[in-house]
């Protein structure tokens, strides 16, 4: 990170340029990790509609996690249908 | 008043609420919120009617509370709108947290407030209580003494706010009831003049779809201070930008004002401080008193966040006797706002002045120029004993 912005320097009222969340990753807050066995999936979509961050990726209908971002919240593991996705807690 | 200022005028007879009114409607606001029942004060209601009679085009918004009232104001000025709001009381002890989102995402807000106490016990009447509670939320604070400088200051008050420099909000105080009810005649400008003299509004945070950003974000340990730094230096530049804005006013108004007023102060030993309504009243008292000999002065506090240092230690410093007034106490603590806001002033240079503290009028007593005259009497003897350790209660039975 460059250096951080002085009280003079700094934006007025605490405003700041939109899209720093994309910056902000919070894929070390997880504790397990989500994943797909792609054997048992059926390219549903369901995990995709559900996950809140959205940290699942979709191309068509492949589904991808996005570990940068994924919180490890487990609710694409509970609501898959054919129980592809496995919650494996993160090695420390 | 020269008859050019006079040419761009006119004068009115309205209540106090009805002179915030009409000064709002000339600034020709964009965004009204308020809830409209008690404790408001019907300064929203002659809006209301402004705007539904099609006098002025605005969005009148009516919420469920006071909270909700500064909030949707709050998002009226970052969509760039000019926007107002007004409460009292309870209310504006309601609108706190959002007293602090309205100056820390400094917006431009002007909001009237009509003085009055605090519960417990209700109490609809007069004293500063509800002022002073907002006196750490980082809003520029006036006080106006009767309808004309409370018109006055809620024109230049948008002035003050929209400025670059400033950009933060200001409340316009005036006494419950006694100014905010009672029918006096005042000047006001014409509309061409209010018109010109504030224009559009220009500055100030906004949304803009074109050039998206994040308003109101978190910002922890490595950027808060920071911000708070900044309000902070918004704050001490509004006193350079009032002083500009009082003489910009004085030259289109006749009407001349600074942050701390005068009454024979001039060769003064012993000198009374008051705020709002009192004021007046003080210097009446103060008349009398010199008649008797007396060297006595009023200064009437107009400006009071920010804080007038530099005028205040300039004058401060040259009286024997400070007797301080005060419509509201803080329990607990050695004095009452006004007079830790003044020794804290002249103290660390100036030792000569002495001061002495009274609260008084608490939750709409009545004070007379007589009661002044016996608040007098009985500071210059406290002070000359040196028993000025404690506040004093006027008018309160023993």
């Amino acid at each position: 990170m460059s250096t951080l912005a002085t009280w003079r320097e700094i934006d007025l009222g605490g405003s700041v340029a939109g899209g720093t969340s994309e910056k902000y990753k919070t894929g070390n807050w997880r504790v397990e990790k989500p994943v797909i066995d792609y054997e048992k999936c059926i390219r549903c979509l369901i995990c995709w509609l559900y996950c809140p961050e959205p940290a699942i990726l979709r191309t068509g209908d492949e589904v991808k996690i996005d570990y940068d971002y994924c919180k490890g919240c487990g609710i694409c593991a509970e609501e898959c249908p054919k129980k592809a996705i496995t919650m494996v807690p993160e090695e420390i | 008043m020269m008859a050019e200022a006079l040419a761009r005028q006119h004068k009115l007879a309205l209540t106090g609420n009805d002179a915030v009114a009409y000064a709002v409607k000339q600034a020709n606001v964009d965004v009204i919120s308020a809830y409209p029942i008690t404790p408001q004060t019907f300064v929203v209601e002659t809006l209301s009617r402004y705007v539904y009679d099609g006098e002025l085009n605005a969005k009148y918004i009516a919420v469920e509370s006071e909270h909700s009232a500064l909030s949707a104001v709050i998002g009226a000025s970052l969509a760039g709108a000019r926007a107002f709001t007004a409460t009292s009381s309870q209310g504006l002890a309601y609108m706190w947290e959002a007293l602090y989102a309205a100056s820390g995402l400094r917006l431009p807000i002007v909001m009237a407030l009509a003085a009055r106490a605090l519960s417990a016990p209700i109490n609809i009447h007069n004293d500063h209580t509800d002022f002073f509670g907002m006196r750490d939320a980082g809003w520029i604070m006036f006080n106006g003494e009767e309808a004309q400088e409370t018109y006055d200051l809620t024109i230049m008050a948008f002035k003050i706010a929209e400025d670059p420099r400033v950009l933060l909000p200001v409340v316009v105080s005036y006494d419950g009831f006694i100014v905010s009810h009672a029918i006096t005649n005042f000047y006001a400008l014409n509309d061409d003049v209010v018109k010109e003299f504030l224009g559009v509004r220009t500055t100030g945070p906004r949304i803009d779809p074109d050039n998206p950003r994040s308003i109101g974000v978190l910002a922890l340990q490595d950027s808060y201070f920071e911000f708070r730094r900044q309000q902070y230096e918004a704050m001490e530049n509004a006193r350079q930008v009032i002083k500009e804005v009082f003489k910009k006013y004085g030259e289109t108004s006749g009407r001349n004002y600074a942050p701390l007023k005068e009454y024979m102060t001039d060769d003064a030993e012993t000198c009374i401080v008051a705020m709002g309504s009192t004021v007046g009243t003080a210097r009446h008292a103060v008349k009398t008193l010199r008649e008797k000999g007396e060297k006595a002065g009023v200064v009437g506090i107009l400006q009071y966040r920010p804080w007038p240092t530099k005028e205040a230690e300039q004058l401060f410093s040259r009286f024997k006797r400070i007797i301080v007034m005060e419509k509201a106490m803080s329990p607990g603590a050695r004095a009452g706002p006004v007079y830790e806001d003044i020794a804290s002033t002249i103290y660390p240079k100036h030792r000569e002045a002495k001061m002495v503290d009274f609260t008084y009028g608490l939750g709409g007593r009545d004070i007379s120029a007589q009661g002044i005259i016996d608040i007098y009497k009985l500071g210059k003897e406290l002070v000359d004993k040196d028993k000025t350790d404690k506040v004093q209660f006027y008018g309160v039975r023993e």
